[in-house]
């Protein structure tokens, strides 16, 4: 291999670091609204899924539009806060403020069944990684009308079961309140009482992952039980 | 390029670079290359296929590219030359299967980016691209993906068919009513382990049928 | 205190680097041959990841991330360079690696020669890079976490490792299929390890 002077080398660094910067800047700005388009409609999926409404993605957004009527967000004494995207609020950056600061967004669908349904996103911590979801909640503000949930990596077969429509559709019709205060849904494992308004089944392996959506579905929901029980009818 | 090539674009010569890392000159298998990254990406087929081209298009393209600036590089300099081209081209991978594969992307997370450390594409920088013309080192990419991806779509069925029940996310074991007879997927073969001893498995039965390849101690 | 403790045990148990992600297998199947050079390179290893993934947590903090550059001017708070954290991150590694490949060399010049080539392929080491992945995925929230990570995931690198080596080691005496010998059986054993390795899953964090 030949020797090249400090020269050269210093002309060859910059002119590679230039070219590429802008080569990868160029990818990135093109792709930008694509990937971003990506991220809006998985989500849309999501919130739909939740009121057991099946979208794919090319019909996502406009179901979205066709179901979801209102959203706005509310802080935790349930009052309106103005001038903030719920569809933009990110869980996990708010669970990081103190409690009175939080935005918690809310969204109104109204299925074809013709009940109003209010959605609420939840985020919490499964055993690998972040598991999110959301629950859409009867007028009556106890009633689970569907949920839905997800995770980045928990174990396939085990904690993965947690997006699987089996155990989603255990949570349907359970009640968040008993006698007007709040119990949540417990994740039971070795199997719930049978008839039991609020537990489900556990998922066999994945007690980590059914505890963090224990906990997940609790802090989360704890969060509105003002504006719960100021929307209740 | 095509017609300044004195030798024919696919001569014998350069068809073995395509076919030898498929077989006798496996990355993996034979060359112990690369096998870092993948393996995690490997319990359903439709990520390993993913990962096999995106590791395919970035050898190929960045053995091109090197071969082709092969002598403007700096000796001193080369690493990080050979570095700045794989990561750049792995981050425009990355761009693109965020943008056209989000789901698939989703389920490869931080693997697209171990491609960069992936062993097999610096080691064919180093080892071929350095020395030879574009055209080869591009064929030499080619090969050494593919043969890097056969593996990982070997395991991948397997892990898939024998733990998940299906191929391609097709429920074969449904359709064919295995269920019914009291047939269960082993969720043993989902678990990272077990991608592991299926390559094991896979170097067992290509040694024994190829004696040449065996080692002594 | 407790988040910190928790993230050292899950870093060097449960999401070990070679047996939960196969991470640094290329140079981890090279050189587990002797316990020595493998201890070496066990604690090299450990030694560049308490380096990188703190400063690479930096950068991705203050450079990066969505919204990282508005300590320079609030107008930058838009501005998303995460496409970039690739090549930032593997520069930072390339070079603190050359760093430490020097310091070693002049002073422990007999660690240097036992580790020979392998020094310089830390820098392409999947584990290296990998923990600072990893670091940017799960979104460590302090530099301290980051760096207990680092340091976790090093030493259960370097158990890891040594493990492998002493059996393999051992081994030299075993009467092993001759088409099996060397890196088959080497998989196979990681993969038994690593079965082993999964009954930490139980573990109460």
């Amino acid at each position: 291999m030949k020797d090249f002077s400090n020269k050269y080398i210093m002309t060859f660094s910059v002119v590679m670091v230039v070219s590429v910067a802008i080569l990868l800047s160029l990818t990135a700005l093109l792709l930008q609204p694509r990937q971003a388009k990506n991220v809006e409609v998985e989500k849309k999926m999501n919130i739909l899924s939740s009121i057991n409404v099946i979208s794919t993605k090319t019909d996502a957004v406009e179901m979205y539009d066709k179901y979801i009527r209102e959203s706005y967000v509310i802080n935790t004494d349930g009052k309106h806060v103005e001038g903030v995207d719920p569809f933009t609020v990110s869980l996990r950056a708010e669970q990081k403020k103190p409690l009175e600061e939080q935005y918690l967004p809310v969204f109104i669908a109204v299925p074809d069944s013709g009940d109003t349904l209010h959605i609420f996103p939840l985020e919490g911590k499964g055993l690998w990684g972040p598991i999110w979801g959301y629950v859409s909640l009867k007028s009556d503000m106890s009633t689970i009308a569907g949920v839905t949930f997800d995770h980045k990596g928990e174990t396939p077969g085990l904690g993965a079961e947690i997006n699987t429509t089996e155990f989603e559709s255990q949570f349907v019709d359970k009640a968040l309140f008993r006698n007007g205060s709040f119990v949540s849904v417990m994740v039971v494992k070795g199997g719930s009482q049978p008839g039991s308004m609020s537990e489900v089944d556990g998922i066999s392996g994945g007690t980590i992952t059914s505890k963090g959506l224990e906990a997940m579905v609790y802090d989360g929901i704890i969060k509105y039980e003002k504006y719960l029980s100021q929307n209740r009818k | 390029m095509e017609n300044v090539e004195k030798e024919p674009l696919f001569s014998a010569k350069y068809k073995k670079l395509i076919t030898n890392p498929l077989g006798l000159d496996n990355p993996i298998t034979v060359q112990v290359l690369g096998i870092c990254s993948a393996l995690a990406v490997t319990v359903k087929m439709k990520p390993a296929i993913v990962m096999a081209i995106s590791v395919t298009v970035v050898v190929a393209l960045s053995n091109m590219i090197i071969a082709f600036m092969r002598k403007a590089i700096p000796g001193r300099i080369r690493i990080i030359v050979q570095l700045v081209v794989i990561a750049a081209l792995v981050i425009i991978v990355d761009q693109f299967l965020k943008a056209f594969a989000f789901d698939v992307s989703k389920q490869l997370s931080v693997f697209v980016g171990l491609i960069i450390t992936n062993c097999i594409i610096m080691g064919r920088l180093e080892a071929f691209a350095m020395s030879n013309d574009p055209w080869p080192s591009f064929l030499d990419g080619i090969g050494n993906g593919a043969g890097y991806g056969l593996i990982l779509i070997i395991v991948s069925f397997f892990r898939e068919f024998l733990g998940s029940g299906s191929i391609m996310g097709y429920p074969v074991m449904e359709k064919l009513g295995l269920y019914n007879f009291g047939y269960e997927d082993n969720g043993f073969m989902i678990l990272p382990p077990m991608a592991l001893i299926t390559v094991g498995l896979i170097i067992w039965v290509q040694r024994s049928r190829n004696k040449s390849l065996q080692e002594t101690k | 205190m407790e988040n910190l403790i928790n993230i050292f045990v899950k870093s060097i148990f449960i999401d070990n680097m070679i047996f939960a992600y196969f991470l640094g297998m290329c140079s981890y199947l090279a050189v587990s041959k002797t316990v020595k050079t493998s201890v070496g390179l066990g604690i090299a290893v450990t030694f560049v990841l308490i380096i990188t993934v703190p400063v690479n947590f930096l950068l991705e903090e203050y450079l990066l991330k969505k919204g990282a550059l508005s300590w320079l001017n609030e107008s930058f708070v838009t501005l998303d360079l995460s496409f970039l954290s690739f090549i930032m991150f593997i520069a930072v590694i390339a070079s603190i690696t050359q760093l430490v490949e020097m310091v070693i060399e002049k002073f422990s010049p007999s660690l240097y020669n036992s580790l020979g080539i392998f020094l310089p392929l830390i820098a392409v080491n999947c584990a290296i890079l990998g923990a600072s992945l990893f670091m940017q995925e799960r979104e460590y929230e302090t530099i301290a976490e980051a760096t207990v990570f680092g340091l976790g995931s090093g030493i259960g690198w370097l158990m890891a490792i040594v493990a492998l080596a002493a059996i393999r080691e051992k081994m030299r005496y075993s009467n092993v299929p001759a088409p099996l010998r060397g890196l088959g059986i080497t998989f196979i054993l990681t993969g038994l390890m690593g079965i082993a390795f999964m009954s930490f899953l139980g573990i109460k964090l």
